[in-house]
């Protein structure tokens, strides 16, 4: 297909063979590591900051005011300008802390989304762990994150940052399950968990269109659920602002607090790109059936350009939520994920299994 | 099978009032025609201030260096802050008489709540507010001003 | 097996306790510098004591060394929000001096307390949004109480410390354009209310915070002394406008909105039923503002006969009672405002036991309180 001239194996294929050429297959590797870890450090720092950017200027439309407009043309260097103050800020450290636990939150905080990006297929050929479990990894890999936000709230040795942390920890253990139930409905119908695979068989359809009723009711699931994984409003208990003032990392500075805030929007886009590759056919260009002069246009378009575009709209999305909906309560949010959102899908994996039996997915 | 349905109608409820508010915010982003944000330092120009607003209150001089304050002391009076101190000052005018005239008439801007009750009563009309309103200064002396200009005369035909 | 068991009897042993957190003096929920100390068990409220006095200034004490035409400029400072009606109760000096004010200052007073009143409420629906965590709002808010703000900049000269009513009249005439952007206001408001509906009133996740949430019964209500729509929200019905008119209010029709549930919902709709109210009653008079001058012929110092006055006004929070004590000077011996604020903060703690933090800040919020109000 046409798209296929924008896959990025014969680059990497290149690099491999060229750097196997000339040292030991050891140092290949070992530079192989580097490089690819440089990589999603830059990523990470650079779509991170364009996304506080992009809330920014997103919420900013929603409230009809301009948002940051004085640093750069349109405030574009605003986010950077803040990180830079970020980084020279004093890291106060309150006397009663437990030092240990509050040094390592942050770092754990952002190692999770680091993990989970490496399985995460940006475009043909541009993926750097291709594991066979990859979905389940990738839910593993995720919870990892309530760790930190609890030692940072229970460290802090601050009332708000307990009860932030203590509500983060009920909702994660909570929406982690409708996570996991929404990404077994697609894998019932996809039939694999290695991640390459799943956005292989969207090649001649989305999963969203492909599963019917139930693939759009997960998709559903999923967004809610991830909303509320990544902390974010209308779920954002653990920092509910006008409750807890700044919740678990009330009592952080400096460059501390901007690892929170970092891994806050990396977890965002990570949640956003799963969506993506299971329901929406990853990096795969939108295709109608039957229309092949259309097909041939949307092929044209990289599969780079697809995946951040799909990427970028869910987070529109989310973010929509975010400056729409009022905070709900902590027993609400428990309620909307036992006694809703988890009948619904466990309905809907049934729903699922029965379709894929009938084979009435292709 | 009831409470089944109930369960479900309350589901599509409440999604349906959550669309709603998200066509609320919809309509205002995808309008950005009508942003509210007004950028001041750069629309300085065009600022439109209400000319009753009560910015400052300054004593108007007309091109002979006049004013209309006899230095009565109402508006010192009737100040509730202590904002306005008057200095008067004696003089012999040229028919021989003594007559009291201002020498200072100080106003505190810092202390100054702007609720115009000295421009309401003073009787000559001496004092206005301004529309004025960057008062912003790194000195707090700056704050404390003459409004009567040096060298400054009484006009003529101000009933004293 | 028997492990487990132990565990399970051990974990009976486990002893919670409660514990205190200051909410403020800083806190983003407390709208100013109120201190509430709540004990918690959890996320459970199990009191709440009010700690007031970190803004006082005083304005009571200050009244007695000042005249009464210098004493509506400190009450605008009082209860910010309700400037206008703050300064309405000079009707309580012209009532004392039993001084006839002209119709048409009836008629401006009672518009400009209107406004003052909408404007009020949007302030608050946008706090309210914002501690229930819709951020939007907030602007949406700000946004059309800027509308109300300019018309008050064109007539009175400022947009928040107001100063319009004197003891006789007020400070100007209405502006020439005053009548023709009020019902722009208007007209363009009645439109922009019912988003305000769709927005926040009907969204499921905003019912389900404030429903049946902090009860306060008539009794309670009454017992407490909440005044104004907090307590009408549970059926207390103590509107001054409607119970003892002043200014214009005899010559219009209103109906004063009265609820029966007392809780946080009730508490909310009534705000947004009062703008309508008010709306309405704006449009009763507005076309009609009657010739005349805007001031009654006052002396240049007025002196209050000897003796005690007592005048209540409805701001937009309650019940604003002014009680002045006269020696007969030019200054007041005592002046002693009953601020709305104050008494509905106390009843906070009543109706806030056993609900959660987030409740607690839900409850606040339509308390709508304002603290400068609270503390004078």
């Amino acid at each position: 297909m046409a798209f296929e001239k924008y896959d990025f194996t014969p680059l990497t294929q290149s690099i491999h063979q060229g750097l196997l050429e000339n040292v030991s297959p050891l140092m290949t590797m070992i530079i192989e590591w580097t490089i690819i870890g440089l990589l999603y450090l830059v990523f990470v720092a650079v779509f991170g900051l364009f996304l506080v950017y992009a809330e920014r200027k997103v919420c900013a439309a929603f409230q009809q005011r301009l948002g940051p407009m004085r640093v750069g043309p349109w405030g574009l260097l605003q986010t950077i300008a803040d990180f830079i103050k970020l980084l020279m800020k004093e890291l106060i450290q309150p006397k009663s802390v437990d030092s240990f636990l509050y040094n390592l939150a942050p770092f754990v905080v952002i190692i999770v989304p680091f993990l989970t990006i490496s399985v995460l297929p940006f475009a043909p050929g541009l993926q750097s762990l291709d594991f066979d479990i990859g979905v389940f990894f990738v839910t593993a890999v995720s919870s990892v994150g309530v760790i930190g936000v609890l030692l940072a709230g229970w460290a802090s040795n601050n009332k708000y940052s307990l009860i932030g942390g203590m509500r983060s920890g009920a909702q994660i253990v909570s929406y982690e399950l409708s996570v996991g139930m929404s990404l077994i409905t697609m894998i019932i119908l996809a039939g694999t968990m290695q991640i390459s695979e799943i956005v292989e068989l969207q090649r001649n359809g989305w999963f969203i269109f492909k599963g019917h009723i139930p693939a759009v009711i997960a998709f559903f699931v999923f967004v809610i659920a991830g909303t509320a994984e990544t902390n974010r409003g209308p779920f954002d208990l653990a920092e509910a602002e006008s409750e807890l003032t700044a919740g678990f990392h009330t009592e952080y500075s400096g460059i501390k607090f901007a690892f929170f805030f970092l891994a806050e929007y990396i977890n965002l886009f990570i949640v956003s790109a799963m969506a993506v590759t299971v329901f929406l056919g990853g990096w795969m260009p939108f295709h109608v059936g039957g229309w092949d002069g259309f097909n041939a246009i949307m092929d044209l378009i990289p599969g780079l350009v697809w995946f951040f575009a799909k990427v970028l709209g869910i987070i529109f999305l989310i973010m929509w939520f975010k400056w729409t909906f009022p905070r709900l309560r902590i027993d609400q949010i428990l309620t909307l994920e036992w006694k809703y959102l988890l009948p619904i899908n466990l309905f809907n994996i049934l729903l699922m299994a029965f379709i894929v039996l009938m084979g009435w997915h292709w | 099978m009831k409470s089944f349905f109930n369960y479900i109608s309350e589901i599509l409820r409440g999604i349906w009032t959550l669309l709603v508010g998200m066509r609320v915010t919809a309509k205002y982003f995808f309008t950005p025609w009508r942003n509210v944000t007004q950028q001041y330092p750069e629309n300085r120009e065009k600022l439109v201030l209400a000319d009753r607003f009560r910015g400052e209150v300054v004593m108007p001089h007309n091109e002979n260096n006049e004013h209309a304050c006899t230095g009565c002391g109402i508006c010192e009076l009737n100040c509730p802050n202590g904002s306005i101190e008057i200095i008067s000052k004696s003089i012999v005018t040229e028919e021989g008489k003594k007559k009291r005239i201002i020498d200072q008439h100080i106003y505190h801007l810092g202390m100054c709540t702007f609720c115009n009750l000295c421009v309401k009563t003073c009787p000559s009309d001496a004092i206005v507010m301004a529309q004025t309103f960057e008062h912003a200064h790194w000195d707090r002396a700056s704050l404390t001003k003459i409004l009567n200009k040096p060298g400054s005369k009484i006009m003529d035909g101000v009933k004293e | 097996m028997a492990e487990l068991k132990e565990i399970i009897i051990s974990s009976d042993n486990i002893k919670t306790d409660e514990y205190l957190v200051n909410m403020g003096p800083q806190h983003p929920s407390t709208h100013g510098v109120l201190r509430l100390l709540v004990k918690l068990e959890g996320e459970i409220v199990h009191n709440v004591q009010p700690h007031v006095g970190y803004i006082h200034s005083g304005i009571e004490k200050m009244t007695e060394s000042l005249s009464y035409t210098q004493i509506p400029h400190l009450t605008d400072r009082m209860d910010y929000l309700s400037a206008h009606m703050n300064n309405e109760a000079v009707v309580c000096v012209e009532n004392a001096l039993e001084v006839e004010v002209p119709e048409r200052v009836k008629y401006i007073r009672t518009i400009m307390a209107e406004l003052q009143r909408i404007a009020s409420h949007q302030l608050w629906w946008c706090a309210t949004g914002m501690d229930l965590g819709a951020l939007t709002t907030f602007f949406y808010g700000l946004r059309d109480r800027e509308d109300i703000l300019d018309i008050f900049e064109e007539t009175c000269g400022a947009r928040l410390t107001l100063n319009y009513s004197l003891p006789g009249g007020v400070m100007f005439d209405i502006h020439p354009n005053f009548q023709n952007r009020v019902k722009t206001f208007i007209k363009k408001f009645k439109k922009i209310l019912p988003e305000y509906d769709e927005l926040l009133t009907g969204n499921v996740i905003f019912q389900e915070r404030s429903k049946g949430i902090g009860v306060l019964s008539k009794e309670d209500a009454i017992a407490f002394g909440v005044t104004g729509p907090s307590g009408r929200a549970s059926g207390f019905s103590c509107d001054v406008r409607k119970h003892q008119p002043y200014s214009a209010y005899p010559l219009v029709k209103f109906n004063e909105a009265l609820g029966t549930e007392g809780d946080t919902f009730r508490r909310y709709q009534l705000r947004i039923a009062e703008m309508w109210e008010s709306m309405s009653i704006i449009e009763q008079l507005i076309d009609n503002i009657p010739e005349g001058d805007y001031t009654a012929k006052m002396k240049g110092v007025i002196k209050l006969p000897e003796g005690e006055f007592f005048q209540r006004v409805e701001t937009a929070r309650g019940e604003l009672g002014v009680y002045i004590v006269s020696d007969g000077k030019k200054n007041p011996y005592r002046v002693k405002f009953r601020s709305p604020g104050f008494s509905n903060l106390f009843a906070i703690n009543h109706i806030a036991k056993g609900w959660k933090i987030a409740d607690l800040v839900a409850i606040m919020a339509t308390f709508d309180l304002v603290i400068p109000d609270i503390d004078r």
